[in-house]
């Protein structure tokens, strides 16, 4: 950079007074006009003889076809879960290494040449496998998928070489202030139960051998149980039979082994996690919340947008907007195989971590005590119903959705009929929901940060174990 | 990519607009994008291009402060704006029933913004916060586009933190905001763009009646950010104290993509060649073969490619183990260079990357958000938002020839290398952004 500051000259300017006003004054909000409904979807949701779920959907704005695989894939045991989460860890990452048809760099080039791309993921729940391809592709895409379904060798060399990388990738997830919290949430909610162990320990994984990785791959990654959803420019019927075919080969006597279920979350003092020199604090709290199909949702998801699930709600404008003590304040239903949590999100500096705990303490009590009405509530009810329509407009939020509601036994019929749900909850409903779920009292949770900085304040706050 | 239907019209006051009916779903996009980035911002006031983007975003004539989030999500809209070094962008997605509240939210934003001392103090704070969670509070933040670009560049616009020091955007006024409004967010230097549900003759007469009267104000032509590119290597360390793992990146020039835009578009290919999927060249030498490096990546532009004017910056990244010498990784880098400058590309990795484009834009133009932006950025910086749906052919007509040419560019020489180093026990505190070179 230069070494000297030179003074530029101010451009002639008016003052910020005359700017923000104008001769013909404030002008009336223009009204919303009439909404077009989205279209039908055109939707076929089966299952097939070897048990796989296949959710086809046409939604044809450009060439594209999205694939989203769910396969459940919990631990055994919670004495096992360590050592599952390990191996599970390294399938994931050895899945797309290799076949006795193809070898890594193979099914790179064959999924290129359509335009395509896969990725695996694996989480306590599930090993998801996602990706999409130009629609003329699709066969190719099936293909490929069948053959590392059916045929992924997990050599002995590529699992070294992964393993080898996770270690380091495992280092480089648990420096990031948002893995370091959310670890200590799930200890802080669930204990020693399967559903914690989200990122594996690095020494387990070390000891992961290619034999494992094959033993749990033909033992767990199982057709029945699992989903498959198919999202773009294609004929659903036609597409289902593709899949029938192709996937002919993957088979399994045995369903996919879900997680099991987890204990309720039960309110209790959060716990302060000593980050020692951090600048920042991580706040994340957490209580029990229920499933989609629970007749009282509708109402609960108006209740969480207008605590703090977008925008223009009443934590944001309280931290962000009015005292600037964070830039990001959320809070969201999260879905686990058992119904649903709530978890309240917030990342502020040092100096105003305990006032922001303190803040949002206050706003879960006001939620139930003086709930949500009016307009507070129709903007919640409006966003939740346009948001829901935008984020489904694409083929890939449309296919991800989908996914996420068929691993709850959901499907297209339940986005159909949302819409006329959230506009036919009452107001009596969500202050309901809200006195019930947004009790202080039911929250748990932690904080990670400099924990020489933040204990005096909340040892005078209260309602905190200070390490 | 089959061009949707494309109207391009310019208001007397200058506003260029862009209309893009599509009526596959009932949803509009609307974003504005205005000729300023960080690159434009004054010495002593880093920071200050994204500290105003928070600030239009806190009232205007018509509307109260929290009065434009409100608007849009009780019309089940979603909206956002982000800073980039050449310009900067605000949209919204909604349901196609609120595209006239949209246009009005933008234009009484671009007439009469409120600019408070009250809300500048708030959005410090808030921005302040924002660089805690993105920079100074993690591993890599800010990596590489914060610390890369005082390497590689000598003069301030190029070379500056534009997310900014906190001592500068502290010493920010209400009159630094009139004198950037006044300066920068003239109609004549915003593109206004409109995707999606609509008639083109009705969005037309509404854009007419809502940004008609915002006063035409003269711009003053915008300055070059041209300087020399290197003529060595550079080097620049910068310690992270939260970084596990070493990394690097680095940095070279790319040809100006307004004058030579397929000349640039050989290097979005060469990067797919070099790092995009498991049989890229970097991936396979790198990460599979010598096993030097944990993950690697290559790309145009520090936000992206086609996002910003001359200079622009093409970079390699890796994260590398601590057993690894950052010489070793450019060695190897260099030598996969060489090997393609003197064979070229097959022919199949050149279908492979064209094939993985196309994909690639055609998923872009499904998203409301990535095609309403795609279209306004294209139409500011290159005068021709045609041009989105003319990429896929054109990055298909590169040459094996081309790559050879990009791929020989890429000297030792004329590139500027940044090594990250972990510091496990610095005191975070003193390591504030713009503190770098």
């Amino acid at each position: 950079m230069t070494d000297t500051v030179t003074t530029q000259p101010v451009p002639p300017h008016r003052t910020a007074e005359e700017i923000g006003r104008t001769p013909l004054g404030p002008r009336p909000l223009p009204p919303l006009g009439e909404q077009r409904p989205a279209g039908e979807l055109s939707s076929v949701d089966t299952v097939l003889p070897n048990g796989l779920r296949v959710i086809a959907v046409r939604r044809a704005a450009v060439p594209i076809v999205e694939v989203r695989l769910r396969i459940p894939f919990g631990s055994p045991s919670a004495a096992d879960a360590p050592g599952h989460a390990a191996r599970a860890e390294v399938l994931a990452n050895t899945l797309l290494t290799g076949t006795a048809r193809r070898d890594r760099v193979q099914l790179d080039t064959d999924l290129a040449l359509v335009g395509g791309d896969l990725g695996t993921v694996v989480d306590p729940e599930r090993l998801s496998i996602g990706g999409s391809a130009l629609a003329s592709g699709l066969d190719t895409l099936l293909d490929v998928l069948a053959d590392v379904l059916t045929g992924a060798v997990h050599s002995d060399e590529e699992t070294a070489r992964e393993r080898d990388r996770l270690v380091e990738r495992i280092t480089l997830a648990r420096s990031q202030p948002s893995v370091i919290a959310r670890e200590a949430l799930q200890r802080r909610r669930y204990g020693d139960h399967p559903f914690s162990v989200e990122v594996p320990e690095a020494a387990l994984v070390a000891q992961v051998t290619a034999e494992q990785v094959r033993d749990l791959h033909r033992g767990s990654v199982l057709p029945r149980g699992s989903v498959l959803v198919l999202v773009g420019d294609v004929d659903p019927e036609r597409v289902v039979a593709q899949v029938g075919g192709a996937l002919s080969g993957w088979a399994g006597q045995d369903a996919a082994r879900e997680l099991s279920p987890l204990p309720p979350v039960v309110g209790g003092d959060l716990l302060l996690v000593d980050r020692p020199g951090a600048v920042q604090s991580q706040i994340r709290l957490s209580s029990q919340a229920i499933a989609r199909t629970d007749p009282r949702y509708p109402a609960l998801q108006l209740a969480n947008m207008v605590f703090g699930g977008f925008f223009s709600s009443r934590l944001v404008e309280n931290i962000r907007e009015d005292k600037g003590y964070t830039y990001s304040a959320r809070s969201y239903l999260e879905f686990t195989p058992s119904g649903a949590t709530l978890l309240v999100d917030a990342d502020t500096a040092s100096e105003v971590t305990a006032a922001a705990v303190l803040e949002t303490r206050y706003e879960l009590g006001r939620l139930g005590l003086v709930p949500p009405a009016g307009e507070e509530l129709e903007t919640a009810r409006r966003y939740a119903v346009g948001s829901l329509l935008t984020a489904t407009s694409s083929q890939a939020g449309l296919a991800s959705f989908l996914a996420n509601l068929a691993v709850a036994g959901l499907g297209v019929d339940w986005l159909r009929g949302y819409p006329t749900r959230l506009a036919e909850v009452t107001a009596e409903q969500v202050a309901q929901a809200a006195l019930e779920f947004f009790a202080p009292s039911a929250f748990t949770g932690v904080v990670v940060g400099d924990a020489g900085r933040l204990a005096p304040q909340f040892h005078a706050l209260g309602g905190v174990t200070l390490p | 990519m089959a061009a949707p239907e494309l109207h391009r019209f310019t208001l007397p006051n200058g506003l260029r607009v862009v209309l893009a009916p599509d009526r596959s779903a009932p949803v509009v996009g609307v974003s504005v994008h205005y000729d300023v980035g960080f690159r434009s911002e004054p010495e002593g006031r880093t920071g200050f291009a994204h500290l105003f983007e928070h600030l239009m975003f806190q009232g205007s004539e018509s509307l109260e402060k929290l009065a434009h989030f409100r608007h849009v999500q009780s019309s089940g809209g979603t909206f956002n704006g982000s800073t980039h070094p050449d310009y900067t962008d605000y949209y919204q997605v909604l349901p196609s029933a609120a595209l006239e509240r949209a246009l009005f939210l933008e234009a009484d934003r671009m007439r009469a913004p409120k600019l408070t001392q009250e809300n500048l103090r708030n959005q410090i704070d808030v921005v302040k916060e924002e660089i805690r969670l993105n920079v100074l509070n993690r591993p890599y933040g800010g990596f590489p586009w914060i610390w890369l670009p005082p390497v590689l560049y000598k003069s301030f616009p190029n070379a500056h933190n534009g997310y900014g020091d906190f001592t500068d955007l502290e010493q920010a006024t209400v009159d630094d905001c009139a004198a950037f409004f006044d300066t920068y967010y003239a109609p004549s230097n915003a593109v206004l763009t409109v995707a999606g549900d609509f008639a083109p003759e009705q969005a037309r007469e509404l854009v007419e009646r809502h940004f008609g009267d915002v006063p035409a104000r003269q711009v003053a032509p915008r300055p070059s950010f041209a300087e020399a590119p290197p003529t060595s290597e550079l080097r620049g360390v910068h310690k992270d104290p939260h970084a596990p793992l070493p990394a690097l990146a680095v940095g070279y020039r790319l040809p100006d993509p307004a004058t030579d835009l397929d000349g640039y578009l050989a290097y979005l290919v060469l990067s797919g060649l070099l790092t995009d999927g498991d049989g890229a060249r970097l991936q396979q030498r790198l990460v599979h073969r010598d096993a030097l490096v944990t993950d690697v990546g290559s790309g145009c532009g520090l936000f992206g490619p086609l996002e910003a004017r001359d200079p622009d910056t093409f970079t390699v990244t890796a994260i590398h183990s601590d057993q690894v010498e950052p010489d070793r990784v450019l060695a190897a880098l260099d030598e996969e260079l060489d090997k393609l400058a003197q064979a070229g590309p097959s022919a199949e990795e050149l279908a492979k990357v064209t094939a993985r484009w196309a994909a690639s834009l055609h998923k872009e133009h499904d998203r409301m958000v990535s095609r309403t932006l795609g279209l306004g950025s294209t139409e500011l910086l290159f005068g021709s938002p045609e041009l989105l749906y003319e990429l896929p052919e054109r990055i298909a007509a590169v040459s094996e020839s081309d790559v050879v040419t990009a791929a020989k560019a890429l000297r030792p020489d004329a590139r500027a290398v940044l090594t990250v180093a972990p510091a496990a026990s610095a005191d975070s505190t003193t390591d504030l952004p713009g503190g770098a070179a």
